[in-house]
Parts: structure tokens; C-alpha cells; sequence
């Protein structure tokens, strides 16, 4: 099926996650969407597949306007979303599961379904029991199946959202097979979303690239690695902007620490921060990155091996532990973890400052007002905290942190900021830097990586590579490393 | 600005016009005048000081339930648990009553307390279950309702029996210092009673207001994640919430057999805690609120005996009329929202938040 996007736009509040998105697959291709956290892929996949809608811009499906509203809606136009997590029900067997959704009248024959399955099934390669529960499955089976369903209901565009996560090897090799064929023999035609670059250079016959909700670029493939990092990243690394200090007082230390994370490891890992260090964490989303900087915080905890902040040691205390003992944390989803909606800003500061058990109201409306001041957020104290703009938020969060903690752990802390609050945070925290404070910090965004770290700690699945010198590398290097290629960089 | 406020007080007073409306529909239907009706429930609530005293009676264990589910509410957390909390308020005071010698004043005030350690145990079960076991509040909480009804029962048919030879209708009636005293044999309604409702209402409303403990419930409610991590205990916030509640909720059962029975029978809670969930769901977290719309309550039910005489109209029209206030108000709630969009403002309870627990988070 020929798919053509016109002038997708689509808004959240004040980000343009979709900007004019216009771009066309044609019938048997498999095409990649590429891009980083933010830049728009599940938007545009959520409109194509009808789980949201455009707020303006046109979707032609060979040759004729749809109009659909929902999931089902897409999926009798013909486009089918394999999520990243299979939407099945885990106490029903495969064939229940097969036939779920699907037309079947009220009374069906179990019989005439059984074949179906297993007919799509044979000619795909997969291997599916069809009286197994779906519990005993595994993740790449799941997602066979799903397949197979989607195929049942007459899809013709299959959109898959970073279908290798989680699955093994041989089942990679069993879809890209199953892709292939219905693409060659069903003209099907393929989005795949993916961070895997490797993945896409195997499959996909071209690839299109976002980046801050626009469609920045397109390639033929085949096309090698530095050129997709290239297009996704865009071209120049900013210079370096300050000094390191040299503080021979170790923050925090991770000696040999094994932690486990949904879909990826990380193994034996060991790190040590110095006070007045600036460490980036760079990888593309559940590298393992996320897993080291929550474990430094007590959040996740290691399943081997041992943390130590400063000369206290913290292996597999709780959160609180670690808080107490002068850690700092602000997550990447700001109102999800770190505010709460519903209070106001006076709250938050009194949740985070009072330690009388009598709130002494007065006297936290004073702070608070002082606070704002200070950090430069605009709202009032009794503001509800989710009336406030991202760049706000982010600041009122810096201001809820202790003045002066060991190690800040921090997760992309200028998401959805526009250059000028981006710019703020790091003067705050480089100010506390120079105080003392070693600052740990995970970003999307290669400038930023290069620019504030003295050094740089990338994963790929779960496989960590340090570069000690943040200022020595090039984009390249970083994107090389961020794809898996670590052989290569190795020598600087 | 002008039509908000317009919507605003718009969305408020229909269900319940509404309400009343649909009521009203139904007595015509089986044949009564709407009017006589709300005769007859008036004259039954203020007829004279007797029935009067009547809504009062009433009308404490539900302010007490009340109060203590806002608490629970704030933390986010649904304590179905409160019937049972009452149950085995009303058991340890009535044990209280039975076996314990001390001075008239001594003794009720022994009594209370026993019934607040009861109530408070009751509910510390239910917040057990849930931080360490990850069992759900309600599932818990409904569990340990069954389960109270049944120690109660057994206490009556066997180890408490009257002597005279138990009917499992009741314990023998509790000696008169036992009980709790009446302001006047016209109006019979216990002043210790009123006093304790006051109290516990100037102590939740500034526990909530003015207190680290009530911010940081409040915080647990709203967002237990972002709570966690702001370094707020949640699991001892929560802990603490139903204790709190189990203990108001106590006190409350202790009001059934000390005042109005004198007697520990089977089911005293009477149904008295799942209506004070319902009076919290209509008025949101407001202490003062709780009271008053407690009270309303109380008088239609209270006011309803009288029709049967009146009217020969059966009682369970005032629940037809609670029921549909209930269901209205919560209705127009989720239309307000949908209207004008703002989920967050509306000070009633959060209906979807679980607590997270700090235990299961971190592995997260």
C-alpha cells in the first residue's frame, strides 16, 4: 500500500512535535523513522496508526483520503501497529488471542481459525502453538503473533516500534525474513522505528530522519553508519565551554555492579566520580545508561557489587538512604517524578524544606517567594505546579534540591527546554560544581554531552565505553560508540 | 471568570435538584404526594427533642467515619476497612464494659481508648496487607469487614453470652457506668459524644492543613511517586492514614454499643461506615463539609422512620433518595471535567490513585 503524509502538524501545549511532516512510502518498501527521544517518530507512528489524531495535514492511502479516528478505524484502512510491548492477553492462549478483535460472528469455528494461523504462521517461518497461553510465550513470539493477527485483519502497512528490543538473535532473523517476503510478495509496505542503526542498514531500503518534530532528512540505503549518525545528530559539535577542576575526593564510586533492567544488563560495570566532576551519560533510550544513573541514587539496585558515596557505603539501601546522605536526583519526566500535581509551588517548597512537624505557612510563602526569585521562575506561590511552562518546572525542581549535595544525579535535564533555560540550568549547576558538587547527567543531545562533561560514559545494550576526555572526541567517535561500534573508537 | 462560577454553583446544585426531582417522580409513581412525604420525613426528624435526638445519634459515628475517611482520602487510599474498623471499635469497648471495674469516668474513658487501639489495629491489618503484601486496601479492607462481623458474632453466641443463656442477639446490657451518659431523658443524645466529634473535627482539619504529617499525605495522595522522590515516607504516610482512620472509626463503634445499644450486637456498624464513603466522595476533603453533609443524611434517614407510620411508605425511600444524590453528583463531577477540562482542580478525592510503595518502587 502507498502511504503519503501531507503537512502533518501536531501540538502539545507548546511543543511542535509534529511540524509539517510530509513524506511518502511506496507499496514493498520497508522505510526506518530515525530520530532522537523527542523528535517527533511516536507522534507521527501514533497519528498513521490512528491512536491519536493530526491537529491539521492529510493522510492518502493509496491514492484515496482517510479518515479515521482510532486504532481499529486504522486497521480496517489497512495499518496495523505492532507496539513495543505486545498488547495481549496473558491468560488467553494464542489462538484466543489470534482471534481476538477479529470479525468472527458470534458463533465461529475454531477449526476454520486454527488453519488460518496456521497457514500465515507456516508461510512466515514462525512457530506458533496455537493452545499455548500467551504467559509461557516469549517476547519475540508475542510479537509473531501479533503479526499474524494484524495480517488476518487485512493490514497492508505494518508499523513497528523498535521491534528487535528484548528478542533473540534468531527471532531478528526470523522477522527480517517475514518482512521481507511480505513486502516483496504483498507489496506490504513497512515503517520500522528503531535506535538500532545496524538493524535499519540490515532491512530497511531507506530511511527518513526527525529531529524537533521535523523531517530533516532522507536517504537510500544501503548507507553506512556515519552517514545515518550524521543526518540524526546534525553536523557540528559546539566547543567545549569550561574549565575541569581537579578535586582528588572521590563523590561516588561503583565497583563491579551487575544491574538489571527490563531489556538490558549492565554487567560488572565500575565507576568512579570525582567531587567537582561533570560525567555525561550518553546512549540511545535503555542502552543501560538510565540503569547507572538510578542505581547511584539508590533507585535501582545492584544486584552484585557495591556503591560507596564518598566513604559511606550505600549498597542496597533504600532511596531515602541515599537522599540522606547527599545525593541529589531530578528524573527526565518532571511531573510524573519529582512534582506533584495538584500543589501548589508553596507546597513543594515546604514538602521539601520543612523539617518542624507544624507547617509554618507564613514562613514557606516567604521562602517560596524568595525561591522564585532566585531561580528565576515565573509564577506565583500559590500556583498549582502543572500551570507552570516546562523551563519552569525544571527550575522550580533545581530549587526543591539541596544547595549543596555530593553528587547531583540527573536525567536529561534540559528536556523540552528552549536555549535560554537550557543555558540557566547548567550556570546553576556548574555554579554548585564549584562547590563541590559532582554532577552525573544523561542527554539525548551530543552538544550538550560535549559540551558541560569532562567525561563520557556511552552504553549500547547495556555495554559501557568511557571516553576520558570529553573534549578530544568528535561527533563521529560519540555516534560511532552510541551505535555499538566500540572496536573502532577504542583508541582514543 | 463570570460564567465559571456560573458553571460552578450550576454543577453543584443539579444533582441534587435533579435528585430530588427523580425521587419525587418515584413516590408518584407508587402512588404518594411528594409533598406529604417530605412532611412526614421532617415531622420524623424534628417532630420533638426525642426525634431530634434521633438525627443526632446518627448522625455522630457518621461524622466520626467521615472525618477519619477524609484522612484516608487524602493519602489516596479507598479504606472500604472502615465498617470493619467500627465493628472492632464497638468489640473492645464492649469488652471494656463487661470485665473492667473502674469508676464511672475512668471506665468510659478506658473504654474510648480501647476502642481507638481496636480500630486503629483493625486498619493497621489492612495497611500491613497493602505496604507489605501488596495487597489492594479494598480487597483487604473488605476481608477484614467479613472478618470482624464474625469475631463478633462468636463473642456474642459463645465466650460473652448473657448468662441467662445466649440467643447471639446480644450481650447482656452493660452495667450504667458503663455507658455513656444522656444530656436529659428528653434529649437523649451523649455531650462526651459531641465533644469528641468537635474535637476530632478541629484536629483533622488542622492535622491536614497545618501539619508536615498532612502535607506529606496529601503529597503521598496526589502523586506517591514524586512524593518518593522528594523524600517523603510513603509507605509510613500511609501506614499512618488508615491508623488514624481506624481509630476515628473506632471511636465511632464504641459510640454504638456505649450510647445506643448499651449492648455489643452483631452488625452495630449498621452500614454507617460505607455511608460516610459516600458522604466523602460527595463533599471532596473538606472537613467542615463532611459534618454537614453527614448531617443532612442523618435526617432524611432519621426522618424516613416516620414513614411507615405516616404513610405506610417503606423506610428505604430515603436510601432511593441517597443513592440518586450519590450517583448524580458523581456523575455531573465527571461531566464538569469533561466540560471545562480541568481534572485537577476539584477537591474531591482522587478516585484513581493507588500508593505506590516504596518497597516495590525502588526496584523499579
Amino acid at each position: 500500500m502507498k502511504i503519503e503524509l501531507r503537512h502533518i502538524h501536531k501540538r502539545f501545549g507548546t511543543v511542535h512535535a509534529n511540524n509539517d511532516i510530509s513524506m511518502t512510502v511506496d507499496a514493498g518498501k520497508i522505510v526506518a523513522v530515525l530520530g532522537e527521544n523527542g523528535a517527533g517518530k511516536s507522534t507521527l507512528m501514533k497519528i498513521l496508526s490512528g491512536y491519536q489524531p493530526a491537529d491539521s495535514g492529510e493522510i492518502v492511502l493509496d491514492a484515496q483520503l482517510a479518515s479515521y479516528h482510532t486504532p481499529q478505524g486504522a486497521i480496517a484502512a489497512g495499518i496495523g501497529m505492532l507496539q513495543q510491548d505486545p498488547l495481549d492477553i496473558p491468560a488467553f492462549t494464542v489462538l484466543e488471542n489470534f482471534v481476538y478483535g477479529q470479525k468472527t460472528g458470534f458463533l465461529y469455528s475454531p477449526r476454520k481459525w486454527r488453519e488460518r494461523l496456521k497457514s500465515i504462521s507456516a508461510r512466515l517461518g514462525f512457530e506458533l502453538d496455537p493452545d499455548q497461553p500467551i504467559a509461557n510465550l516469549s517476547i519475540g513470539q508475542r510479537q509473531q503473533l501479533e503479526i499474524v493477527r494484524l495480517l488476518s485483519m487485512g493490514v497492508r502497512t505494518l508499523i513497528l516500534d523498535e521491534p528487535t528490543t528484548g528478542i533473540s538473535a534468531e527471532q531478528k532473523l526470523i522477522l527480517f525474513e517475514a518482512l521481507r517476503e511480505l513486502a516483496r510478495n504483498d507489496g506490504m509496505s513497512v515503517l520500522l522505528v528503531s535506535h538500532k542503526l545496524e538493524d535499519v542498514i540490515a532491512l530497511c531500503d531507506s530511511v527518513v530522519v526527525l529531529r524537533g518534530g521535523r523531517l530533516v532528512g532522507t536517504l537510500q540505503l544501503p548507507a553506512t553508519m556515519d552517514q545515518l549518525v550524521r543526518l540524526m545528530f546534525g553536523q557540528e559539535l559546539a566547543p567545549p565551554a569550561h574549565e575541569c577542576l581537579v578535586n582528588p575526593k572521590t563523590a561516588i564510586a561503583l565497583d563491579n555492579v551487575t544491574l538489571r533492567g527490563k531489556r538490558v544488563t549492565v554487567q560488572n560495570f565500575s565507576m568512579k566520580i570525582r567531587a567537582c566532576e561533570v560525567i555525561g551519560l550518553a546512549g540511545l533510550e535503555e542502552s543501560g545508561q538510565e540503569l547507572i544513573l538510578r542505581a547511584c541514587v539508590g533507585l535501582v539496585k545492584p544486584t552484585h557489587g557495591h556503591i560507596a558515596l564518598g566513604e559511606t557505603n550505600l549498597t542496597g539501601k533504600s532511596y531515602r538512604e541515599f537522599l540522606a546522605a547527599g545525593v541529589a536526583f531530578g528524573a527526565a519526566g518532571r511531573l510524573e517524578e519529582g512534582l506533584i500535581a495538584g500543589l501548589t509551588l508553596t507546597e513543594h517548597i515546604a514538602l521539601a524544606t520543612e523539617n518542624q512537624s507544624l507547617v509554618d505557612w507564613t514562613r514557606a510563602k516567604m521562602l517560596t517567594d524568595q525561591k522564585l526569585k532566585q531561580y528565576n521562575v515565573r509564577g506565583r506561590p500559590e500556583s498549582m505546579i502543572e500551570q507552570l511552562s516546562g523551563g519552569n518546572q525544571q527550575r522550580l525542581l533545581m530549587a526543591l534540591m539541596p544547595e549543596q549535595p555530593v553528587l547531583m544525579a540527573l536525567e536529561q535535564p534540559t528536556r523540552g527546554l528552549d536555549v535560554d533555560s537550557s543555558h540557566w540550568i547548567w550556570q546553576q549547576l556548574l555554579e554548585r560544581r564549584e562547590r563541590g558538587t559532582a554532577i552525573l547527567f544523561s542527554s539525548p543531545d551530543l552538544d550538550e554531552l560535549v559540551t558541560y562533561s569532562d567525561r563520557i560514559f556511552v552504553a549500547y545494550a547495556g555495554h559501557i565505553v568511557e571516553i576520558s576526555d570529553a573534549r578530544q572526541t568528535n561527533i563521529d567517535e560519540l555516534g560511532r560508540l552510541i551505535g555499538g561500534h566500540f572496536e573502532k573508537a577504542s583508541g582514543s | 471568570m463570570k460564567n465559571r462560577t456560573l458553571l460552578t454553583v450550576g454543577f453543584a446544585l443539579l444533582p441534587i435538584i435533579a435528585s430530588v426531582a427523580i425521587t419525587a417522580l418515584l413516590i408518584v409513581a407508587v402512588g404518594s404526594n411528594p409533598g406529604d412525604v417530605f412532611v412526614a420525613v421532617t415531622e420524623g426528624a424534628f417532630r420533638d427533642s426525642r426525634a431530634f435526638a434521633g438525627v443526632i445519634n446518627f448522625w455522630i459515628p457518621l461524622a466520626l467515619c467521615s472525618l477519619g475517611l477524609i484522612v484516608t482520602f487524602t493519602a489516596g487510599l479507598w479504606n472500604i476497612g472502615v465498617e470493619g474498623q467500627m465493628m472492632i471499635g464497638a468489640v473492645f469497648a464492649a469488652y471494656g464494659a463487661l470485665f473492667i471495674d473502674l469508676p464511672g469516668p475512668v471506665l468510659i474513658l478506658v473504654e474510648i481508648l480501647l476502642a481507638m487501639l481496636g480500630g486503629g489495629l483493625w486498619a493497621a491489618l489492612v495497611g500491613f496487607l497493602k505496604t507489605r503484601l501488596a495487597v489492594h486496601e479494598i480487597f483487604g479492607g473488605v476481608a477484614l469487614n467479613a472478618l470482624a462481623n464474625v469475631w463478633a458474632i462468636y463473642l456474642i453466641s459463645g465466650p460473652w453470652a448473657p448468662p441467662s443463656g445466649g440467643t447471639a442477639q446480644a450481650t447482656a446490657p452493660f452495667k450504667d457506668t458503663a455507658v455513656l451518659p444522656a444530656i436529659s431523658p428528653e434529649f437523649p443524645v451523649s455531650l462526651i459524644a459531641l465533644l469528641l466529634v468537635t474535637a476530632t473535627l478541629v484536629i483533622v482539619s488542622f492535622a491536614l492543613s497545618g501539619t508536615r504529617w498532612g502535607l506529606q499525605l496529601k503529597a503521598t495522595g496526589k502523586n506517591s511517586r514524586s512524593a518518593l522522590l522528594l523524600g517523603v515516607p510513603t509507605t509510613r504516610s500511609a501506614m499512618s492514614a488508615l491508623i488514624v482512620c481506624g481509630m476515628v472509626a473506632g471511636i465511632a463503634g464504641s459510640y454504638r454499643v456505649l450510647f445506643t445499644y448499651e449492648s455489643l450486637r452483631p452488625l452495630v456498624s449498621g452500614g454507617i461506615g460505607f455511608l460516610a464513603l459516600l458522604v466523602v466522595l460527595l463533599v471532596g476533603l473538606r472537613p467542615l463539609f463532611a459534618v454537614i453533609v453527614g448531617f443532612a443524611f442523618a435526617v432524611i434517614l432519621a426522618g424516613s422512620t416516620r414513614l411507615k407510620v405516616a404513610l405506610q411508605l417503606d423506610q428505604s425511600l430515603a436510601g432511593v433518595l441517597q443513592g440518586f444524590i450519590v450517583l448524580l453528583v458523581l456523575l455531573s463531577n465527571g461531566l464538569r471535567q469533561r466540560f471545562t477540562s480541568d481534572s485537577t482542580s476539584s477537591e474531591t478525592p482522587n478516585t484513581t490513585t493507588t500508593v505506590e510503595i516504596q518497597r516495590t518502587q525502588e526496584h523499579g
